[in-house]
């Protein structure tokens, strides 16, 4: 054999090699897009090592970006056709959208869609209900997480009513060893979501409140909607000093190192207490006001999964959804993330005290979601965003209830038909 | 300028000058003059239902202009961006004449240590630098307030990150902080390389240290001041990274950190439920584009051709 042949065939051996390496990567290779980067441990040491267990030749990697990127980082990367095979679906509009202009496939005939209710399904469906295009995961509720040592030494019980709510932060401002409220308006979010649609539901009504804002026979002006800024503006007085320039981690942080007694909270902030706080804590849902028979929680459909439309390994990103539409996911994901709560309709054992305690708030109360949300997100200005600002104003000082109220409604009044009236 | 070099034959050179541009201007104009035309072409542009373009001509511009919605966002954000960029004219600037100055004194010891302390946070990443200040200035574990009361004056100290009226101020503060360094150096390497004998001359006529920075000094890098100008106005009216990186794209406190980076962000990207827009954000980057297209004509028909450059 001389010496040109074999550097022949070596080359060719070598082409084919480099050839094939790309392609028996790509077999049975999925992607998962989120915007749960806090997750990833989870993802990589139990869920996906559990649906391996199932289906070994299927690898799965976890992928996510930062949360307030993720939608822009998404959209770039579907355009340039870079996205993953599984895509984390936010609530509502955003993924209706990417449904829209075809990224995301309808879903009706997954099997093992049946196991989720209409309204676990409501967030990810066609506005006329009759297509799903997303496996529903988890929701989120809100309350209050308060640190229970603080609440003994302060002398406190857990308030009942708004009324008992405040005398128990004025209480705990007299005691003066703890902050009160852990909470900052630096980051606008948590003034609306922790803040705005957290203590809300009770003065709306839940669900009936936020449909009535969506057929429009309930505005923002309206009594329920200036009180909760009423209310919302009360808590000033119990924030750390200079809470407008605390962020979301600082606010975090003032609670875990035990500065403060009352968290205003999403149960996704479970797990990190968990793990950095070293006394006891409990939660309690948003008071209502005192006389009112009924309770309202926001119960937040909050996150889906769905199926890349150009992805080029549909069969087994198909495969996988199915897997998550099982009992075996939803036990394993509410445990493994306590504070997100499966929408499916397996009955699932959370072992997670403080988790425990916010889901039992699905059987005293009324469960509702977020009210800017379903379409009321759709114009310009936009709603949501428009309700991070003038919920952090309120807190602030800047804008009384009445203007934040007036405000909202002339920004939704200015492209939404049924609020022209 | 005139020529003074041998006169070129074009017939001769002809291939070696195509062929040295070349590169360059390929890769210019694939990755800079391409993307730009393109960009300026899809703000002529509006998304359907179906998600096809439609052409439709000026509209996008009459909507960010004019429509009382886009246009109060718009405005503000440009305002916002004028302070952010006079904050740098008459702070940033000034302060590294005055530390390149400082530099060039002749019997300065650790000069070298100085300058390039003075240049370090220009090298730091813009998260990094406004991960630190926002540290610092903490109302809840910044060693800001610390340090005021060292001096007596912690009453003066507020969460300056989080007020409507100082936030944008204070974040303009962090960006001079950031890179006083680049001035600084251009503007020392212009003194460096003013001729001793002008400076002894002086001296012996009796001039102070002032008098010969400000009579003699100066007017010779004012040309390289008006470049260090320039620089900051195209610089900060493309200033998107640290706001976004302390105050997020939704620029807080009610808008008062907005500039048109941010704005551009939020148009074109989309923030949180709000959904990206290509069209209205390409049409807000060519406006970006027109404005600081005009400051630059500005300076190239104006203000430079005012400058009198002395041959040394």
């Amino acid at each position: 054999m001389s010496n040109k042949f074999v550097a022949k065939g070596l080359a060719a051996a070598l082409a084919a090699s480099v050839a094939l390496v790309p392609l028996m990567a790509q077999a049975g290779d999925l992607v998962i897009e989120s915007w749960r980067n806090d997750d990833i441990d989870i993802w990589n040491d139990k869920i996906i090592p559990a649906f391996n267990e199932k289906h070994p030749d299927i690898h799965v990697s976890f992928k996510p970006t930062t949360p307030t990127e993720y939608n822009a980082a998404l959209n770039a990367k579907l355009s340039g056709g870079t996205a993953g095979d599984l895509i984390a679906c936010r609530p509502f509009d955003a993924s209706l959208e990417l449904y829209k202009q075809g990224n995301l496939v309808s879903l009706n005939d997954l099997p093992g869609m049946d196991n989720f209710s209409d309204v676990a399904k409501s967030a990810w469906q066609t506005d006329d209900g009759s297509t799903t295009f997303c496996v529903p995961i988890a929701s989120v509720i809100h309350g209050f997480i308060y640190n229970k040592e603080a609440f003994d030494e302060v002398g406190v019980e857990v308030p009942k009513t708004t009324e008992e709510f405040f005398q128990v932060l004025d209480k705990i401002k007299e005691d003066g060893t703890y902050i009160p409220m852990a909470m900052g308006t630096a980051d606008q979010w948590e003034a609306a979501t922790m803040g705005f649609q957290n203590i809300g539901p009770n003065h709306w009504k839940g669900e009936e409140g936020r449909k009535a804002l969506i057929d429009g026979s309930a505005k923002f002006t309206d009594k329920p909607y200036v009180d909760t800024f009423k209310e919302l503006a009360r808590w000033k007085d119990y924030l750390p000093d200079g809470f407008e320039a605390i962020s979301y981690p600082d606010a975090q942080n003032l609670f875990s190192l035990g500065r403060a007694a009352i968290y205003p909270a999403g149960s996704w902030d479970i797990s990190l207490f968990n793990k950095q706080a070293d006394f006891k804590f409990g939660a309690f849902p948003p008071p209502p006001p005192a006389g009112s028979d009924t309770c309202y929680i926001s119960d937040h459909t909050d996150i889906g999964m769905g199926l890349n439309a150009h992805s080029k390994n549909a069969k087994d990103a198909k495969v996988f959804l199915e897997w998550m539409t099982g009992p075996d996911f939803a036990q394993l994901y509410s445990n493994a993330l306590p504070g997100f709560f499966s929408l499916s309709n397996a009955k699932v054992k959370i072992e997670d005290p403080v988790a425990q305690e916010f889901v039992s708030w699905r059987q005293k109360c009324k469960s509702t979601i977020r009210n800017s949300y379903q379409i009321l997100s759709r114009g310009t200005p936009n709603l949501e965003n428009e309700l991070w600002n003038v919920s952090a104003q309120v807190i602030n000082g800047t804008l009384t209830p009445e203007q934040a109220s007036e405000k909202v409604e002339d920004g939704l009044k200015k492209w939404y038909a049924p609020h022209q009236k | 300028m005139a020529h003074s070099g041998p006169m070129t034959d074009w017939r001769k050179a002809k291939l070696p000058v195509f062929a040295f541009l070349a590169p360059a201007t390929l890769i210019y104009t694939l990755f800079m003059i391409y993307p730009l035309i393109d960009s300026i072409r899809l703000s002529f542009f509006s998304a359907t239902n179906g998600g096809d373009l439609a052409f439709v001509g000026l509209d996008n511009y009459r909507t960010v202009l004019s429509d009382p919605d886009w246009s109060h966002t718009f405005w503000n954000s440009f305002w916002n961006n004028m302070k952010f960029f006079a904050v740098h004219m008459l702070v940033q600037n000034p302060i590294g004449i005055a530390l390149a100055a400082v530099l060039s004194l002749p019997r300065l010891k650790f000069r070298n240590s100085y300058r390039t302390l003075i240049f370090m946070p220009t090298m730091l990443s813009v998260v990094i630098v406004g991960f630190i200040w926002q540290l610092i200035l903490s109302p809840v574990w910044g060693v800001g307030a610390d340090i005021l009361d060292i001096v007596g004056l912690k009453s003066l100290f507020g969460p300056w990150l989080g007020k409507e009226g100082s936030a944008l101020i204070t974040l303009a503060f962090i960006s001079v902080w950031q890179w006083v360094g680049i001035p600084m150096m251009l503007i020392y390497a212009a003194l460096l390389a003013i001729p001793e004998d002008l400076v002894d001359a002086a001296i012996v006529d009796g001039a102070s240290h002032f008098e010969v920075f400000w009579y003699i000094k100066l007017p010779l890098v004012l040309p390289t001041v008006a470049m260090v100008s320039i620089l900051t106005f195209v610089g900060n009216f493309n200033a998107f990274d640290l706001i976004y990186a302390v105050k997020g794209a939704l620029a807080g406190p009610n808008f008062s950190t907005d500039i048109m980076g941010t704005l551009f962000y939020r148009t074109f990207f989309g923030y949180q439920l709000q959904l990206g827009n290509p069209t209205l954000g390409a049409t807000v980057a060519s406006l970006m584009f027109l404005i600081i297209l005009a400051g630059v004509l500005f300076y190239l028909f104006v203000v430079q051709r005012r400058l009198s450059r002395y041959q040394l």
